[in-house]
C-alpha cells in the first residue's frame, strides 16, 4: 500500500455554469474516519460522487492508494458506497442484495455466502436474510447497505448521510455503532454529513465546506475549538461573534472598551472575535474574576431554560447582546432577566477570525 | 488541463452510448413515420390526373385551395361541433360519476375502477359494432319498444347515434384524468374549507373544482382530439353520411381518388391536432 | 376520508345512482350483444333459444380464421419488435443526455397525437412510393401485405411501449444503478441485473398496449393491407358497416373475450408483481397496477381517434 488513502490535488467540478467544487486539496490517511460537513449544495456529495467515480472532475487529480483514477468507472476502483436514500435493490433479498458485489467480482459460491454470513452476523440481519428490503425497518436497511457495502471490504467506504433518514434516537445509538464498526474494520470512512454533531462525535477528522470551497480541516477539537472563519465558527454549535478593531496587542470593541486580545492583523483593521457561550461566566458585580480573564459589566436581558443548562442574553453595551450558557447545577448561581452581572473569559478562548 | 479533456470524453463517451443504444428506434421512426410525413406533406402539392392517378409534378396549391372552399368547411365545422358536443356530454356525466369513485373507500374505489378499465381495454371496434346492435331497428332495445306498444327505434344513421356511439368510445379517457385529479387531491384541504365556515357546495366550488382543474383540460383534450378525427364510429353508427372529418380523408383516397386533395386534409387535421396537444401540454397535462 | 368530506347522504345517493347509470351504459351493449350471439335465430333481434350455431359457422368460415391467423402474426411481430425497440428507446431519452435528443424526442411523441387517419394516409403513400423506388432500383416488385402491415404497425406501437416504459424508468431510483456499478457490475451486468427487472412492469404494460393497439387496429391496417392479408379488425369492419348479423355477433363476442382474458391475465400478472414493485420506498408514485399501461393507452388518444 502505497501513498494516502484518498489524495485530491486541485479538484474541481464544474456543472456548466455553476462551480460545485472549488480546487480542492485533500489528504485522507489509511484507517481514519473523515467527516465532510457543510450545509446542503455546498459541493460535501459531488465530492464523494468524485471519488466513487459518478462523476469526473473537470480538473484535478484524484488518487486512492497513489493510483491516479482518471476515467476508472465505478465498478472498477477500490472503493464502496452507503447511498443516502440506501438504493436496495427492491427485487431481491437481503442476502441477494449483500451477496451482489461478490458475485459481479466473480467469487466462488462458496466464499459469497461464508462473507455475507459473516457480514449479516455483524450487522445483526442474519435472521433477516430472506428478507425483501421493504419489509425491513429503516435502521435494518441502513444496516443492509452498510453490509452490503462493507462484505466487499473496500479500501476505502463512502458514505452519504447514511443516517438522514432515521430518528433521533435510532441516529444516535447508530452513530455508536458505526464508530465502533469502523475503528474494527480499519476501513478508511469517508462520510458526508450536514448535521455537526455526527461529524463531532465520530470522525478522526473533519473538514468544512461551503459553496465548493473546503474551508477547514482538522480534528473534532480543532475545529470546534479554534474555527479559523467565521462561517466554520457559526456553522458548528453557538457562537457569539463581536466585532472590534485592531490595535496595538489589543482589540477596541464598538462600546470603546479595549481587550487584551492580540491579533496578527494590523492597526486599525476590522476584525472579528468568536466566543462560545460556555465558555463565558457570569459573576455577580461584587464577586472577584479569575485571573487574567476579561470582564466586561451587564445586564441579563433574557433567560431560556433547556433543562440542563441555562442560556442568558446579557446586554454589554454591544450592538448585540452576548448568549452565555451555564450548567444547571446547585452551585451555579442563576440570574434573573434585569439583574445586573459580569461577563467574564479566558481570553485564550477567544478566537480572531476570518469574513 | 489533461483532466478536464478526460471529462469531456466520459461525457462524450456516455451521450455516444445514450444515442447508440436508442438509434435503433430512431431509424425506424425516420424510416417509417418521418419520411412518410414528408411525402405527405408533398402529395398535397401534387397534381391529380384526369384518370384518378397523381402525378408528382407540376406542383401547385390546388389541394390546399380546395381544403379552404366550402364543402371541406361544413366538413370541418360538423366534426368540429360533433367532437365539442362528445366533449362537454363526457364532461357532464363522467365527473359526478369520477367523483363518486374518488370518494369511495380504497377498496372500493379499485373495484369501481377495474369496472372502467374492462371496456376501455376491450376492443374499440366491438363496443362500436354493440352499439349499433342495441340501437338497430331489428335490435333489443327496438323489440322492447315495440313489445311495450310503442315504435322502434329509428337512431340508427343518425347525428344522434354518432353521437352516442363517441360519449360511449371516448368516455373513459375523460373520466380517468377526472378520477386521477380526484384522487390526488388533498381532502384536508376540502376540511379546511369547511372549518372556514364554508358549505359542502362552496367547498366544492371553491376548492374542490379549481384543483380538479388539470383533469378537466386533460380528459377535455383527450376526447376532443380522437373525436375530432373519428372515423370508425361516424362509419358504423352514422352510416358514412353525411361525412365527418376521418370519413371525409378515406374518401379521398378509397373512392374519389383525388390523392392530392386527401394529403391536404390530412396535414391539416394533424396540425389542429398538434395545436391542441402543445395546449395540453402547456396546461400541465404532462402529469397525468 | 371523514364525515365533513363525505358527500352529503342525499348527495351520495345520487351519485350512486348516477354511477351505477354510467356502468349500465357501459355494460349493457356488451352484454346484449354477448347474450345475443347465443341466439339460434338467423334474424338477429328475435331470440328463439340459446344456440352454439354462429360460433360453429365462425370457426367453419375460412375468411375469419385466416383473418385471426393474420391478426395474430401481425400482432406477435410488432409488438414484439415495437417492445424492444420501444424499451432501449425509453432508456435512451431517459437515462442520457445527447445532441438532437429533443427533436428525436419530438418524433417520438407525434406517433402517439397523430390522428389514425393521418397515419394511415402516410403508411399507404410511403408504401406506394417505396414500392415503386424498390422496383426501379432491384426490378423485384413488392406488395402491400402481412409485411407492410406490420411495419406500420410497429411504427406507432414503438412510442406507445417508449412513453410506458419511460414512465417506469422515471420512477426509478436513479442511485440503484449507481449502487450496482459501485458493486462491480458492468453497465451490461447492470442493465440485466437491476434495471430490466426493476422496470419489467413497465415493459410488460407497454408490451400489452402494443399488442392491444395491433389487435384493435382497423384504419391503419386497411389502408395498407393486400390481398389475402386482411386482419380480423378490418374484415369485421367490411362487414358491421353494412349489416349486423348473427355471425359478426359471433366473431365480436370471441374478439371482446379475447381482449377482456389479455386485460385479465396482464392484471394477475401485475398484481403479482406489486409486491416487489413497491418494495423500494423510492419508487413512490410509479405507475404500477392495472392503471400502470393507462397513461400511454390516454395519451394514445390521438391516434386512437379512429382507431380501434
Amino acid at each position: 500500500m502505497s501513498g494516502a488513502a484518498v489524495e485530491l490535488a486541485g479538484v474541481t467540478k464544474r456543472f456548466g455554469e455553476v462551480t460545485a467544487v472549488d480546487a480542492i486539496d485533500l489528504t485522507i490517511g489509511h484507517g481514519e474516519f473523515f467527516s465532510l460537513l457543510g450545509p446542503s449544495g455546498c459541493g460535501k456529495t459531488t465530492t464523494l460522487r468524485m471519488i466513487a467515480g459518478f462523476e469526473h472532475p473537470t480538473e484535478g487529480s484524484l488518487r486512492i492508494n497513489g493510483e491516479e483514477m482518471g476515467l476508472l468507472p465505478p465498478n472498477r476502483r477500490p472503493v464502496n458506497t452507503v447511498f443516502q436514500s440506501y438504493a436496495l435493490f427492491p427485487h431481491m433479498t437481503v442476502y441477494d442484495n449483500v451477496a451482489f458485489g461478490l458475485q459481479m467480482r466473480k467469487l466462488g459460491s462458496n466464499e459469497v455466502a461464508q462473507r455475507v454470513e459473516r457480514v449479516l452476523d455483524q450487522v445483526q440481519l442474519r435472521q433477516r436474510a430472506d428478507a425483501r428490503p421493504s419489509q425491513l425497518s429503516g435502521g435494518q436497511r441502513q444496516r443492509v447497505a452498510l453490509a452490503r457495502a462493507l462484505v466487499n471490504e473496500p479500501e476505502v467506504l463512502l458514505l452519504d448521510e447514511p443516517l438522514g433518514a432515521l430518528d433521533l434516537k435510532l441516529r444516535q445509538s447508530m452513530q455508536v455503532e458505526l464508530k465502533d464498526l469502523q475503528e474494527r474494520v480499519g476501513i478508511t470512512f469517508i462520510y458526508v454529513t450536514h448535521d455537526q454533531e455526527e461529524a463531532l462525535t465520530m470522525s478522526d477528522r473533519i473538514g468544512v465546506m461551503d459553496a465548493g470551497n473546503l474551508l477547514q480541516v482538522g480534528t473534532p477539537e480543532e475545529i470546534y475549538e479554534r474555527p479559523t472563519s467565521r462561517f466554520v465558527a457559526s456553522f458548528i454549535g453557538d457562537i457569539n461573534f463581536i466585532d472590534a478593531v485592531a490595535a496595538g496587542g489589543s482589540v477596541r470593541l464598538a462600546s470603546g472598551v479595549e481587550l487584551p486580545i492580540s491579533t496578527d492583523q494590523p492597526d486599525g483593521s476590522e476584525v472579528t472575535l468568536a466566543l462560545r457561550p460556555e465558555r463565558l461566566e457570569l459573576f455577580d458585580l461584587d464577586e472577584p474574576i479569575p485571573d487574567g480573564h476579561i470582564r466586561l459589566n451587564g445586564k441579563v436581558s433574557r433567560r431560556m431554560y433547556y433543562g440542563d443548562s441555562y442560556f442568558y442574553d446579557v446586554d454589554v453595551g454591544l450592538p448585540e447582546p452576548l448568549e452565555a450558557r451555564e450548567e444547571n447545577r446547585p452551585d451555579v448561581e442563576v440570574y434573573e432577566v434585569g439583574e445586573e452581572a459580569i461577563v467574564a473569559w479566558d481570553p485564550a478562548a477567544t478566537n480572531v477570525v476570518t469574513d | 488541463m489533461v483532466m478536464a479533456d478526460l471529462e469531456a470524453r466520459a461525457e462524450r463517451a456516455a451521450s455516444r452510448r445514450g444515442f447508440l443504444i436508442g438509434l435503433p428506434a430512431y431509424v425506424y421512426l425516420i424510416l417509417f413515420f418521418a419520411i412518410p410525413l414528408l411525402i405527405v406533406a408533398v402529395y398535397s402539392f401534387a397534381t391529380r390526373t384526369s384518370t384518378g392517378a397523381t402525378a408528382l409534378s407540376d406542383w401547385n396549391l390546388d389541394a390546399w385551395a380546395r381544403v379552404f372552399s366550402a364543402a371541406p368547411a361544413r366538413v370541418f365545422v360538423r366534426s368540429f361541433l360533433l367532437a365539442a358536443a362528445t366533449t362537454v356530454l363526457c364532461l357532464v356525466f363522467s365527473y359526478p360519476f369520477a367523483y363518486w369513485i374518488a370518494t369511495r373507500s380504497p377498496k372500493v374505489r379499485s373495484l369501481l375502477l377495474v369496472l372502467v378499465m374492462i371496456p376501455f381495454w376491450s376492443n374499440f371496434l366491438v363496443r362500436t359494432y354493440a352499439m349499433k346492435f342495441l340501437l338497430g331497428s331489428e335490435g333489443p332495445l327496438s323489440i322492447i319498444s315495440q313489445l311495450l306498444g310503442g315504435e322502434p327505434v329509428r337512431l340508427l344513421f343518425t347525428v344522434w347515434a354518432v353521437l352516442i356511439g363517441l360519449v360511449y368510445g371516448y368516455m373513459p379517457f375523460m373520466i380517468l384524468p377526472l378520477y386521477a385529479a380526484l384522487e390526488r387531491m388533498d381532502w384536508s384541504l376540502v376540511e379546511a374549507a369547511r372549518d372556514l365556515y364554508a358549505g359542502g357546495w362552496d367547498a366544492f366550488r371553491k376548492v374542490t373544482l379549481p384543483l380538479s382543474m388539470p383533469g378537466v383540460v386533460a380528459g377535455s383534450v383527450l376526447v376532443f382530439i380522437p373525436a375530432l378525427g373519428a372515423y370508425v364510429v361516424p362509419a358504423i353508427l352514422g352510416g358514412g353520411s353525411p361525412p365527418y372529418l376521418g370519413d371525409y380523408i378515406v374518401l379521398q383516397f378509397l373512392t374519389a381518388r383525388n390523392w392530392p386533395f386527401g394529403s391536404a386534409l390530412s396535414v391539416s387535421v394533424m396540425l389542429i391536432m398538434l395545436i391542441a396537444t402543445i395546449f395540453y401540454f402547456r396546461r400541465g397535462g404532462r402529469t397525468l | 376520508m371523514n364525515e365533513a368530506t363525505t358527500p352529503r347522504p342525499l348527495v351520495d345517493r345520487l351519485l350512486a345512482a348516477h354511477g351505477w347509470l354510467v356502468y349500465l351504459f357501459f355494460y349493457a351493449p356488451i352484454i346484449v350483444l354477448t347474450v345475443f350471439s347465443f341466439n339460434d335465430n338467423s334474424r338477429v333481434g328475435v331470440w328463439t333459444e340459446p344456440s352454439l350455431r354462429w360460433y360453429r359457422a365462425m370457426i367453419q368460415n375460412d375468411d375469419v380464421m385466416r383473418a385471426i391467423r393474420n391478426t395474430l402474426i401481425v400482432a406477435a411481430v410488432s409488438t414484439v419488435v415495437s417492445v424492444v425497440l420501444g424499451t432501449a428507446a425509453a432508456i435512451s431519452m431517459e437515462r442520457y443526455r445527447f445532441r438532437g435528443q429533443r427533436t428525436l424526442d419530438g418524433l417520438l411523441y407525434l406517433p402517439i397525437i397523430i390522428p389514425d387517419v393521418t397515419m394511415a394516409v402516410m403508411m399507404l403513400l410511403f408504401f406506394t412510393q417505396a414500392f415503386g423506388f424498390l422496383e426501379g432500383l432491384t426490378g423485384i416488385r413488392l406488395s402491400l401485405g402481412l409485411g407492410s402491415i406490420s411495419l406500420a404497425h410497429i411504427a406507432f406501437n414503438i412510442s406507445f411501449v417508449a412513453v410506458v416504459v419511460r414512465a417506469r424508468l422515471a420512477g426509478m431510483d436513479p442511485h440503484l444503478t449507481e449502487a450496482a456499478a459501485d458493486l462491480y457490475a458492468s453497465p451490461w451486468q447492470t442493465f440485466r441485473k437491476v434495471t430490466l427487472p426493476l422496470i419489467m412492469p413497465g415493459v410488460a404494460g407497454g408490451a400489452l398496449l402494443a399488442l392491444t393497439l395491433s389487435l384493435d387496429d382497423v384504419v391503419v391496417t386497411s389502408f395498407v393491407t393486400g390481398p389475402g392479408s386482411t386482419t380480423l379488425p378490418v374484415y369485421v369492419f367490411g362487414l358491421v358497416r353494412r349489416e349486423v348479423s348473427p355471425l359478426i355477433n359471433a366473431v365480436s363476442t370471441a374478439m371482446l373475450v379475447a381482449s377482456i382474458l389479455l386485460v385479465a391475465v396482464s392484471l394477475g400478472f401485475q398484481r403479482r408483481s406489486a409486491p416487489v414493485a413497491t418494495t423500494s420506498e423510492t419508487d413512490e408514485g410509479d405507475t404500477d397496477g392495472p392503471t400502470a399501461p393507462m397513461a400511454g393507452r390516454v395519451s394514445r388518444v390521438g391516434a386512437d381517434a379512429g382507431g380501434v
